[in-house]
């Protein structure tokens, strides 16, 4: 009962509710102290018994998850980073292999051009050996034939006079008197051949 | 007897009466909600830490954004020296939290709404906090009534005003938490009273207040558990590192 009083008096000098906690059923509830103590023995018993629960068991846990989140974070930015590097340094590979094939493409078509190029070139030479022989071969007979042209003509000529001045007056001419008239007018043969 | 607005703050037996030599340790229906609150913060924080993946469940998430939550707060007012003292902060936190939310529920007893509780949480506090400053700083501790920069002539009312406010520290503290619980808790009551008195045609004005204290009232047992445990993060603060 001493204890209770003692209670009192100390809240009483916190609060001046005197006449408040005076009458249990009017005033405050929190200012009558028949239960102060079991609530303090509850306050501490629970209290405490949850403090020790989540400082030893549970807030750790929390702790080293979290702790164990960063750093896994922090090893997957880094294997990212990695990853990147090595993606870059592959792609570099990929380019300079694509540009050497590139030249060598190049190098392939220049060497073939140039010698197709001078395949055709040599073909087209002896090509034209030729095409200037035959040429020339062709040339020479065809000067042959003008120059034997004439005489056969001639002869043609006085034959065909011959037999013409025959059938036409049944009189035989002397093959020598036309093939002297034949002569006579074939000296002036660019008149009449029209070479 | 159900009309009285502060019935509801009374405590009563739960059970046979125990007792431990002289003094009355019954359990009561504060024991009970005391006990209801420590067991569902345990509850909610062992499941929230029973598989501890990587990519968090929601109850995991809850725990632990609640954990960053708690650290950032002790961090930002009282620094890095505080680190040990943070399972008891975030404990604090905690059943201040989870007492004042179940006295939000209809029919349930708010724990803290009793200045017994709240005063023997601030004492502690109060004493442990003096005993850490110092055991930190010796009798150096008592610079913390002498604030630099005050002329001489002030010096002896500046230093009786910093005793009568730190002596004052348990009592503000407790007095805070315990006044806007018990406050709102009425408040609820005479206009839960209010709705019955006015009947169907008058009640729907106090109905809809009632409506707006609960929410405001969450809010505050919100409130009130930050504050609780921020202020005792900015004593902590005071005792570890000492400014004056």
């Amino acid at each position: 009962m001493i204890k209770k009083k003692i209670f009192q008096l100390i809240f009483l000098s916190f609060l001046f509710l005197e006449e408040a906690f005076a009458s249990e059923s009017g005033g405050m509830p929190q200012l009558n102290p028949e239960f102060w103590i079991s609530q303090i023995f509850w306050l501490v018993l629970t209290f405490g018994t949850l403090y020790l629960v989540l400082s030893k068991l549970i807030l750790p846990k929390i702790s080293d998850n979290l702790e164990k989140r960063k750093s896994q974070i922090l090893e997957n930015i880094e294997a990212a980073e990695k990853s990147r590097e090595e993606g870059e340094e592959k792609i570099k590979e990929y380019n300079k292999i694509v540009q050497d094939s590139k030249i060598e493409a190049k190098n392939y078509f220049n060497q073939t051009r140039e010698k197709i190029l001078k395949d055709i070139n040599q073909k087209k030479e002896n090509l034209d050996k030729e095409i200037n022989e035959e040429i020339k071969k062709a040339e020479i007979e065809i000067e042959d034939l003008k120059n034997k042209a004439p005489e056969k003509i001639n002869k043609i000529a006085i034959e065909i006079s011959t037999d013409v001045i025959r059938q036409l007056t049944s009189i035989e001419v002397n093959n020598s008197s036309i093939s002297a008239i034949v002569n006579d007018l074939s000296k002036d043969k660019d008149k009449y051949y029209g070479i | 007897m159900a009309t009285n607005p502060m019935h509801q703050f009374e405590v009563y037996r739960i059970g046979p009466e125990i007792k431990l030599g002289e003094i009355d340790i019954s359990f009561t229906n504060a024991s009970l909600f005391m006990l209801i609150s420590s067991i569902a913060i345990l509850f909610v924080f062992n499941l929230g830490t029973k598989k501890n993946s990587v990519l968090p469940s929601k109850i995991q998430l809850l725990a632990e954004l609640s954990y960053i939550f708690v650290s950032k707060m002790i961090s930002d007012t009282a620094g890095s020296k505080a680190k040990p003292y943070f399972a008891f902060i975030f404990s604090l936190f905690m059943f201040v939290l989870f007492c004042n939310m179940f006295g939000m529920i209809p029919y349930t007893f708010t724990v803290t709404s009793h200045i017994i509780v709240t005063f023997i949480l601030a004492i502690f506090i109060f004493i442990g906090v003096t005993v850490i400053g110092f055991i930190k700083h010796g009798f150096g501790y008592l610079k913390l009534f002498v604030p630099s920069g005050v002329p001489v002539l002030l010096l002896p009312l500046i230093v009786v005003i910093e005793i009568i406010s730190y002596l004052s520290r348990p009592i503000s503290l407790s007095v805070r938490l315990f006044a806007n619980m018990m406050a709102g808790h009425t408040m609820m009551k005479v206009f839960g009273g209010f709705v019955i008195s006015l009947g169907i045609v008058g009640g729907w004005l106090p109905l809809s207040f009632s409506v707006a204290l609960t929410g405001l009232e969450i809010l505050v047992a919100f409130l009130q558990a930050y504050v609780f445990a921020i202020l005792t993060c900015i004593y902590l603060n005071d005792a570890l590192n000492l400014h004056h």
